[in-house]
């Protein structure tokens, strides 16, 4: 009986923590907003951000994006083949990229390359008391740290989504038109027919732009809150690749159905 | 103090007790910092020093008696009435606690662009004059992490005086210094709090160098302040605490070895001796 008691007694813990784990996730999140009028008056702080998030994983989303639209540009080929519509391959691969693989793809890989960098820079400065520091000399964390590196991040994303989308587009136009053979202008007119600005394309943004704030928040409330020994950053940063990843494929899930739903 | 009324401590502590948890670190702790004063609190390692530090700067509540700092219940400061008594501070951390993500040249500029409207032009004037001082103008342009520990030390002095603030904390400001470097800061510490006028705590276990430029010295040991006087009068001192922790002696009221406890004889029976 008492196994059993201390067994819904720690389910009920898990519960409870998870739940104030959120709560300490959505109150950083206020916490940030609060402080963003930082943005405006020092955007310099959020352009280096910028440039330290994005231009370091844009090598790694450029190559990622090639290899997708190599293999969506095959697999799409093989099946439009045994229906004789191989022309609606540009269409396929880029309603695929736009909707789904761009900002999808590059959220994971977000998480892994940009993420992770962002946790471990805040744990490793709290454990060596930078953080504390700044408290000390009457600076807010939040507003110089955080709040630029949040708005960094955001930014970033969508950009990094459309960079893979597009680049995806070229390697599915390199293995269908320049590899298989497909006629060019079918390939290309097809697409322009069949891809909607708003239903498509800004869904994706948008889609990219909800990956990008969460991503973002989850690695730095990952490094905020780590212990500030070698051990909590990095178990950290592999809380935020995991915690990144199961994040984006179940929003992902929640926007297609009331983005695509008839 | 000759004149016919002294001025007013920046920093004044009155029957403070300080602790983390159940653990009591110090307790009874008075004392006083006047403006142009450099005030030296030694002891040995973990007898409280930083703690006291932490108190000061309201990074940590007392839990007895009061700590004002420029006339202030440190205690009862919150949000902006903190952060403007923290930006009359400047403090020197234990651990340097520079910025890695900004070279030499921002970390000393790092307060100035938080706290001022001041151009480039003089940010650049005003930073450079500092690291003049500690001897690393011409390092100002390298990263933290292409500057030795001792170097490290010498910029974070520079960022804590930038501001030139009305209260000055060192924590171990000598540690890691080559004997040129620590004859120099001992220096600059002495002249900041002379020109400026600025209260100073100097929290070392460095006897030479501090003895040198302070003008009233706390021994800490026994959870709480068991000696003070100027250097001269502690130097003179039969107290047994004063001539063991001056000498060095390992014998004396002062234990160097750490006190046994039963969470020790219980790790040791688990070890299977005795």
């Amino acid at each position: 009986m008492s196994g059993l008691t201390s067994r819904i007694a720690g389910l009920g813990r898990k519960f409870l923590s998870t739940v104030t784990g959120l709560g300490a996730f959505a109150r950083l999140l206020g916490a940030i907003l609060a402080r963003s009028g930082v943005v405006l008056r020092r955007p310099r702080l959020v352009s280096q951000q910028i440039h330290f998030i994005g231009n370091h994983s844009l090598l790694i989303i450029s190559v990622s994006g090639l290899f997708v639209g190599f293999v969506l540009g095959l697999q799409g080929y093989y099946t439009l083949n045994r229906y004789g519509s191989e022309e609606a391959l540009g269409l396929l691969v880029a309603l695929s990229l736009t909707r789904e693989l761009g900002p999808v793809v590059t959220a994971l890989l977000f998480a892994g390359r940009a993420g992770t960098s962002l946790t471990a820079e805040i744990g490793l400065m709290k454990a060596g008391e930078q953080i504390a520091a700044m408290e000390v000399m009457a600076v807010d964390p939040i507003r110089r740290v955080l709040a630029p590196r949040f708005w960094g991040g955001v930014i970033a994303m969508p950009v990094l989504a459309a960079v893979f989308s597009m680049v995806g587009v070229l390697g599915g136009w390199f293995v269908g038109v320049m590899l298989i053979g497909i006629d060019p202008g079918a390939f290309w007119s097809q697409m322009q027919d069949g891809v909607d600005v708003i239903k498509d394309v800004a869904n994706g943004v948008v889609k990219s732009l909800v990956f990008g704030v969460v991503v973002t928040l989850i690695a730095l409330y990952q490094g905020w809150t780590a212990r500030a020994t070698p051990e909590g950053v990095s178990r950290a940063t592999t809380r935020t690749v995991v915690d990144g990843a199961l994040a984006v494929l179940g929003l992902d899930f929640l926007m297609t159905a009331l983005m695509f739903a008839n | 103090m000759t004149s016919a009324s002294p001025p007013a401590p920046i920093v004044k502590f009155d029957g403070v007790s300080l602790g983390y948890g159940d653990f009591t670190v110090l307790r009874d702790v008075d004392f006083e910092v006047l403006p142009g004063q450099v005030v030296a609190m030694m002891g040995g390692s973990g007898s409280g020093k930083t703690t006291l530090l932490r108190a000061t700067t309201g990074q940590l509540e007392p839990r007895a008696g009061r700590i004002q700092v420029f006339d202030r219940d440190m205690a009862s400061l919150r949000g902006e009435a903190l952060r403007e008594a923290r930006q009359r501070m400047g403090v020197l951390f234990q651990a340097g606690a520079l910025f890695t993500d900004l070279d030499v040249f921002e970390n000393v500029a790092f307060p100035l662009r938080e706290h001022t409207c001041i151009s480039e032009h003089q940010i650049v004037e005003r930073v450079l004059d500092k690291l003049q001082a500690v001897g690393l103008r011409h390092a100002a342009h390298l990263r933290i992490s292409e500057v030795s520990g001792g170097m490290a030390r010498r910029v974070a002095l520079a960022r804590a005086v930038v501001l030139e603030p009305e209260l000055i904390l060192y924590d171990e400001p000598f540690a890691g210094l080559d004997p040129i470097s620590l004859g120099v800061t001992a220096q600059l510490i002495r002249n900041m709090a002379d020109q400026l006028g600025c209260a100073s705590i100097l929290i070392t276990h460095d006897v030479t160098e501090s003895f040198a430029i302070a003008d009233r010295v706390y021994l800490i040991g026994q959870k709480t302040l068991i000696a003070h006087g100027t250097p001269e009068a502690l130097s003179a001192s039969t107290d047994a605490y004063v001539r063991q922790f001056l000498n060095g002696e390992p014998d004396g009221p002062i234990a160097f070895h750490y006190p046994d406890t039963p969470a020790f004889q219980k790790w040791l029976a688990s070890k299977g001796r005795p």
